[in-house]
């Protein structure tokens, strides 16, 4: 993103502050107040401060100290500000209270190393940025010793480092911002030495997160705060049903309302555009539209589930298979079937989509907060009709993100653009949803069907595992196909079930792809988001039909699975698993392996009142190595939460086309008074690390349903847990 | 016209009087700390003072804040030295933060009233605002922080 001469004095480590360019305007009624725009481009910057040592794509070190951190991923609560420049800081031996982050303009040197493309996702920032931050710091590092040897004329071996300064042997010192200027003229080393990680500094501490201060006084500037001179605001009534297309449009009404400047139709609806929000969320709602109903004008969620139970009657494709089911399933002593249905659900980001354009004759500058900012700049670009190079996206910060803002087709960039070409360039536009229109606007979590079967001999071990999964693929049908491998099935319907770890002889585990007319996408922790309830709470009814205890018949069957044995080992030690609780209070277990971590959650609940209260959630994770203990644990925190309000809430519901609900009070969020006790432990190891923004949600579901069955007797087929529904 | 206080400084604006608040603050006077979350009072992301009350701008129209002074999360403090802000700071609260001017403005009515706040005081004053990312173990330690500062550090 955009940069300011370095040679200013700039407040701490945050980004709006020091990259923004603080604007005075009048308000109306004469209230002379501050607000923030993006400024001058990293090259102006460049331009006008000489003086400014960027060694590589990823850091800035100023005269006056100040190191900035380039992050090329996104910060949408997960702490990616915070953690990325902890590891460039490290090698580079930085005060950490002069780092500060910025995010990273649009640039392939900024693609994800693994997925070849600027993005957020798969909980991956961290372990994909190790090599790169922690290169970029030794590199700045080495170029500031070479720097100082040169003034010293000595050997640069004989320099050491620390605090953001470089030492002679007689501790003689040049700091960095003395250096800056010198370094810059310096060639950046081909090849660079590693810290030993016995000599970290920040990496594995629990240092507090940068963009924490910024995010407590209002100076955090996320997609919705950013304002231009000038810019109008949009409202846009969108199709009730997917797929409907506009028939007429009577703005009679709207197009005489006060502030209203422009009424079009667009590909996505209809664009009210008007000098504030409020005016034109006025207009919009007084358009009168009637729509071409298409297709899915009947369209029924509880139905689609119907063909769902039927289709799961049938073969599908192979995912894996081991030994002979049918012969297992012939011999087992004892067996069980079970169906579990898992909802709809809405990623309700608590800021709403929203996406600002200042569209030009021939460039396009666009604000948002994105997770996919190389796809969401090439669609903005081919939605204005300009090269690549002619747009410039700039990330703001994201009020959440879960997948959301990281869409195949841009949906909220691309329509953005598409209202600024409406109103004519030039054109600032700023398009905000209300709740209700990002709640309706698609893009759900799939809803999915797992059907299993298994069974136990007469001393209780396990035999046979069968599973079919029927749902909705979401990378089918987008550019993102190519990720399913070529296989007959979307690995993203069956991650979870297929690796299942247990030590079964006999594994037959198969899906179905179902296409369906509501678009779907990736929602925090995607397909082990209902896959790891239908696993771990079928383990737990195989429990029960071995007559076992369910820890402890997971600790049998996971004998050769270590890691996954470790966390939960931990979480059962850690919550006291065995000891007696109160009348009316149970515990449930469950075990699980997402996005190359492992993560295992006790919940303890009670039932009453025919609430089910969740108590305590007790939490191990083992990510491997890992960068931020503070972070890790405010992640599986929220992941618990956020897995718990899922299990316990929400499902998203479709009858006569229509989605039927619309806002929190349809779709609720896990409060304050229901929010469990949480508590998180890591285990240390060397592993390769693993990431944390996703596998602490699959485990919530299980876990409190395995323990509303230990006080209730009942089993959850189905989210959201409705005691009613229990069997 | 509409006449009030913002942060201590008077404002005069020609505005439908019906307008939310919330959209008042953030269009029209550009103070976009206060959030938009749910347009009708259910998630607390909105929440601003009226006369030291918490109030859910999304649902309240400027006109109820005629002759009334009004404080928004760029008014809590003029440093970060609210003990709120400070403790928040210390428990390492925020995640994505768009919720957190709303925590932070209920909370700050919750410790004006209680002193020492209970977790069931806690309960009852932060169960309207949302969080999304899930920091309420956070927003409940915080508290109790900030009423031990509040005691101990802060004699105002």
């Amino acid at each position: 993103m955009s940069t300011q001469p370095i040679d200013q004095p700039k407040s701490r480590a945050a980004f709006p502050r020091r990259q923004f360019l603080k604007l005075s305007v009048a308000a109306s009624g004469g209230l002379l107040v501050g607000f923030y725009l993006p400024a001058l481009s990293s090259k102006a910057a460049a331009e006008e401060s000489p003086n400014v040592f960027m060694p590589n794509a990823f850091v800035r070190i100023g005269t006056d100290e100040r190191i900035t951190v380039i992050v090329n991923h996104s910060e949408m609560g997960q702490g990616v500000y915070t953690s990325l420049p902890m590891l460039l800081a490290d090698e580079l031996d930085a005060d950490w209270s002069k780092v500060g982050f910025e995010s990273a303009p649009v640039d392939p040197k900024y693609n994800h190393p693994a997925f070849g493309m600027q993005m957020t996702g798969g909980s991956s920032s961290v372990w994909s940025g190790l090599e790169q931050f922690r290169q970029a710091g030794a590199a700045a590092r080495a170029m500031l010793v070479a720097a100082a040897a040169q003034r010293w004329n000595i050997d640069p071996a004989s320099c050491r480092t620390d605090s953001g300064a470089v030492f002679d042997s007689s501790n003689r010192k040049f700091t960095y911002g003395q250096l800056a200027s010198d370094a810059a003229k310096l060639t950046p080393p081909a090849k660079v030495q590693l810290k030993d990680p016995k000599n970290f500094k920040l990496i594995g501490k629990p240092i507090k997160r940068l963009d924490t201060p910024v995010k407590l006084d209002g100076k955090a500037v996320f997609g919705l705060d950013v304002n231009l001179a000038g810019m109008l605001t949009a409202v846009v009534a969108r199709p009730p049903i997917f797929g409907a297309k506009v028939k007429s449009v009577d703005d009679s009404k709207a197009s005489s309302m006060p502030g209203v400047r422009k009424i079009a139709q667009i590909p996505s609806g209809v664009a009210v555009v008007a000098d504030t929000f409020w005016q034109a969320k006025v207009a919009r709602d007084s358009l009168r539209v009637e729509w071409d109903e298409g297709a899915m004008h009947n369209f029924s969620s509880s139905e689609l589930m119907q063909t769902f139970r039927e289709k799961a009657k049938t073969p599908g494709a192979s995912v894996r298979k081991e030994g002979d089911t049918t012969a297992a399933l012939a011999g087992a002593a004892k067996k069980i079937q079970a169906v579990y249905e898992a909802p709809y659900l809405s990623h309700l980001m608590m800021e709403p989509l929203n996406c600002v354009v200042d569209l030009r004759t021939a460039s396009c500058e666009v604000w948002t907060g994105s997770q996919f900012q190389t796809v969401d700049r090439a669609n903005a670009a081919k939605t204005a009709g300009l090269p690549n190079d002619k747009v410039q996206l700039h990330t703001t910060f994201l009020g959440g993100g879960f997948g959301r803002r990281a869409n195949p087709q841009s949906d909220f960039v691309v329509e953005a653009v598409e209202v600024a070409k409406a109103v004519g360039a030039p054109a600032k536009v700023k398009v905000v949803w209300t709740r209700e229109d990002d709640m309706q606007g698609g893009w759900y979590r799939p809803m999915f069907l797992h059907a299993i079967e298994g069974g136990v001999d007469a001393s209780g071990n396990a035999v046979f595992f069968t599973s079919r999964s029927v749902g909705q693929s979401i990378m089918k049908g987008t550019p993102f196909e190519a990720m399913m491998g070529g296989k007959p099935y979307d690995p993203a319907s069956v991650e979870g079930i297929d690796d299942l770890p247990y030590a079964i002889p006999n594994i037959t585990i198969e899906s179905h792809g179902v296409d369906v007319n509501v678009p779907v996408q990736w929602l925090r922790s995607v397909g082990h988001s209902h896959t790891a309830f239908a696993v771990e709470c079928f383990i737990d009814e195989l429990a029960g039909l071995a007559q076992k205890d369910p820890y402890q018949f997971r600790r049998a069957l996971l004998q050769k699975q270590p890691r996954y044995l470790g966390v939960l080992d931990l979480a059962a030690q850690k919550a006291d698993w065995g000891k007696k609780l109160p009348k009316g209070v149970g515990r449930g277990i469950a075990v699980h392996f997402a996005f190359g971590s492992y993560s295992a959650h006790v919940a303890e609940v009670s039932v009453a009142d025919g609430k089910i209260k969740v108590h305590r959630m007790v939490c191990a994770i083992d990510c491997g190595q890992y960068v931020n203990p503070g972070i890790i644990a405010a992640q599986t925190e929220g992941g618990a939460i956020f897995g718990a309000s899922a299990a316990l809430f929400q499902e998203l519901t479709f009858a006569d086309g229509r989605l039927q609900q619309t806002n929190f009070n349809t779709f609720p969020v896990m409060r304050m008074n229901e929010c469990p006790a949480i508590e998180t432990y890591i285990v240390e190891n060397k592993e390769k690390s693993g990431g944390i923004g996703e596998p602490g949600v699959p485990c919530a579901a299980p876990a409190i349903a395995n323990a509303v069955f230990a006080v209730t007797g009942k089993r959850f087929r189905r989210l959201p847990m409705r005691l009613s529904e229990a069997v | 016209m509409i006449a009030f206080s913002v942060n201590g400084k008077n404002v005069n604006l020609d505005v439908d009087p019906s307008t939310p608040l919330l959209w008042v603050i953030r269009d029209h006077l550009q103070l976009t700390g206060t959030k938009y979350g749910c347009g009708m009072a259910q998630c607390g992301a909105c929440t601003i003072h009226i006369n030291g009350e918490a109030v859910r701008s999304c649902v309240a129209p400027v006109s109820r804040a005629a002759g009334k002074s009004i404080t928004t999360i760029e008014g809590l403090s003029p440093d970060l030295s609210h003990p709120l802000q400070r403790a928040w700071i210390e428990e390492d609260v925020p995640q994505c933060g768009y919720c957190q001017s709303g925590q932070l403005m209920s909370a700050a009515v919750l410790l004006r009233e209680k002193a020492t706040p209970t977790d069931n005081d806690i309960d009852e004053a932060m169960t309207g605002n949302i969080c999304r990312c899930g920091t309420y173990p956070r927003i409940r330690r915080a508290i109790h922080r900030a009423a031990g500062m509040k005691m101990t550090e802060s004699p105002r």
